[in-house]
């Protein structure tokens, strides 16, 4: 099913415009993820979708060919996982994954057999008697997500599923979601704050920022061609130099760039790992910190621009913390973004 | 043994406490039991006067258990939907609306009883019926019900819970029955409990209210102690403690269990 919002905003009682109005559309079987710090209207977006929120008037939601703006979330038949699972504490793990069956009205023979094949999926056999209460943090997440995909919704929203775990099972977990998501061949919505997992998971990011949607595309697009000087910080943590730009020339405190592009009025960005220590470098510095990081090093390198610039460092003789070192970054790794783009 | 003198005290004061409460609860069931209380144990055993009570007061306790349940029907009808409405809606509103049931906690029996004769004393039909009483014993336990399911459902995130079986397509009736209420057993169970203990036991406005042909337990009771002797009406305090005692364990036990899970 395709998911098609229109002009969808809302506003709370309390005034807070915790969405502006949005447009989103979603292709049939797409993963997309919506990534944006906390507080910038994610589980809104997703609680409209759903029906738990009433969006402002003017707003529209389309499944497929159906305008659904207006048909309670019960009848809308979508499946959603919630950020702390919300697993029924009177029923047993098959009672939780069968209840939208029940409600479906569905023979018994059949209510089995479906609970079965999906804790067959989530590898959740062994479990199927226990109580929700003496289940681990992953196995939850694991019936939160069995239970929505049981009754076979149109459309399939988590809320941030995996923020509740613990640091070590969540980059676990997140590969695993990433196969199940494909595996159950469903159109799905998967709210994040963090860059890795919606990379990770998703077809497509929409990144959010105050209310709106201000970037979207796929992983690879976001982080090759930000549009805005938020997305090119939070996606990927580029940098902002802080210098003067002359043509195509960027003068800083520590040496002068060469741009890809004419400079006037842009402000120009990089990404660690494009900043390279070398010999004869145009750019001079002084090393502050060194982190080592198992594959490589993490550098910290002041007096290029106002704060202190990151390198990536690959090898063995890292410089050591004081030394003066030279760096040169290619012109093609720059990004030039209009100053004070949208999305601040 | 005990570890030190403090410990021994302890206990000392303990066991002085238990039977300074036993002792008289002990001679009071054994004088409806002796056959002639002027002459103690010594002049034998009988259930003659139990026999007794029960011919005159079985009425009273009939009658009794039928309001216990009126009482806890009630109690539930009004309590449930009460509570969850709390439950749902936190903030002042839902406050002061807790704090208003729970004025009939605050007042004495004796004053409400006098406020609904005052109000309703010269409805004769309905000042001569056992649900005049039952009226009584819904306002002084309906706090009890409340309170105790509230504090169930306030532990828990009834609204997420909610909202997870809308999305699997549950109406709000079915919300309520398959999520909310059976979430909310142990404190209904607590409360029901807590409501029959009290509405069986409850004398100081069931006695302002009675009238001579609706006397409950404990009415029936003082009315032993005034106008019987005194093996019949041990005999009556024997009865009450065998209906009661079970109740109140019962009920002591449902509350703690609650408790927990409240917290
Ligand atoms: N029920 C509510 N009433 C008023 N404001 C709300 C409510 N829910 C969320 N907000 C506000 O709306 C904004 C967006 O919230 P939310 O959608 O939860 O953000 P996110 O999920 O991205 O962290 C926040 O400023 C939040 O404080
Ligand atoms: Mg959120």
């Amino acid at each position: 099913m395709t998911l098609r919002l229109t002009n969808t905003a809302k506003t709370y009682p309390d005034g807070t415009r915790a969405l502006l109005p949005t447009e989103l559309y979603v292709d049939q079987g797409e993963i997309v993820s919506l990534l944006g710090p906390s507080g910038c209207g994610k589980t809104t977006l997703l609680r409209i979708i759903a029906g738990l929120e009433t969006p402002d008037a003017g707003s529209e939601i389309w499944f497929g060919s159906d305008n659904v703006t207006s048909l309670p979330v019960e009848r809308r038949k979508v499946g959603m996982v919630f950020q702390f699972f919300a697993l029924f504490p009177n029923m047993s793990v098959r009672g939780n994954i069968g209840y939208g069956l029940k409600m479906q009205k569905l023979p018994k023979s059949e209510i089995d057999a479906r609970v079965t094949e999906v804790l067959d999926m989530c590898q959740l056999q062994e479990f199927s008697g226990r109580a929700v209460d003496a289940l681990s943090g992953g196995q939850r997440q694991r019936v939160a997500l069995a239970r929505a995909i049981a009754p076979r919704p149109r459309l399939l929203l988590l809320d941030e599923p995996l923020s509740a775990l613990d640091a070590a099972l969540r980059e676990e977990l997140r590969d695993e979601l990433a196969v199940l998501l494909r595996e159950f061949d469903i159109t799905a919505i998967f709210v994040t704050h963090d860059q890795d997992e919606a990379m990770a998971i998703a077809d497509r990011v929409a990144v959010m920022s105050n209310g709106q949607v201000v970037q979207s595309g796929t992983p690879e697009d976001l982080y090759r061609n930000p549009k805005s000087a938020f997305v090119a910080g939070f996606v990927g943590n580029a940098m902002r130099f802080d210098g003067t730009c002359e043509g195509t020339k960027l003068k800083l405190a520590g040496g002068t760039l060469t741009l890809p592009g004419d400079g006037s009025g842009q402000d120009v960005f990089v990404r660690a790992e494009d900043v390279q220590i070398e010999a004869d470098g145009p750019l001079t510095g002084r090393v502050e910190t060194v982190t080592f990081l198992g594959t490589h090093y993490r550098i910290g390198i002041s007096g290029i621009t106002t704060d202190v610039l990151a390198s990536t460092y690959v090898g063995q003789n890292a410089p050591r913390a004081g030394e003066t070192v030279t760096a040169e970054i290619k012109p093609e790794m720059l990004m030039l973004l209009p100053k004070g783009a949208a999305g601040e | 043994m005990f570890r030190s003198k403090t410990k021994v005290l302890q206990l000392a004061v303990t066991l002085l406490a238990c039977a300074f409460l036993l002792v008289p609860t002990i001679l009071s069931v054994m004088a409806g039991l002796t056959v002639n209380y002027f002459k103690g144990i010594s002049s034998g055993l009988t259930l003659k006067w139990v026999y007794q009570v029960w011919e005159l007061y079985s009425e009273s306790i009939f009658l009794s258990i039928w309001l216990a349940l009126a009482c806890l029907i009630v109690t539930l009808i009004i309590g449930l939907p009460a509570a969850y409405g709390l439950a749902r809606h936190p903030g002042w509103l839902s406050r002061m609306l807790e704090e208003f049931i729970s004025l009939p906690l605050a007042v004495p029996g004796l004053a409400l009883a006098l406020a609904l004769l005052q109000l309703y004393g010269t409805l004769k039909g309905f000042r001569a019926s056992w649900t005049f009483i039952l009226v009584g014993h819904v306002l002084y336990t309906l706090p009890f019900m409340v309170r105790s399911i509230l504090a169930v459902l306030a532990a828990m995130d009834l609204k997420t819970l909610e909202e997870g079986a809308a999305t699997l397509g549950a109406s709000p009736w079915q919300r309520f029955r398959d999520i909310v209420v059976p979430n909310a057993m142990p404190g209904i169970l607590a409360g029901a409990l807590t409501v029959v203990t009290l509405s069986l036991g409850e004398f100081n406005l069931t006695w302002m209210l009675h009238t001579p042909y609706l006397k409950t337990l404990p009415v029936g009771l003082a009315d032993s102690y005034a106008s019987m002797r005194l093996e019949i009406a041990s005999a009556y305090t024997l009865i009450f403690f065998i209906i009661i005692v079970p109740l109140l364990m019962a009920m002591q036990w449902a509350s703690a269990r609650a408790q927990r899970i409240a917290k």
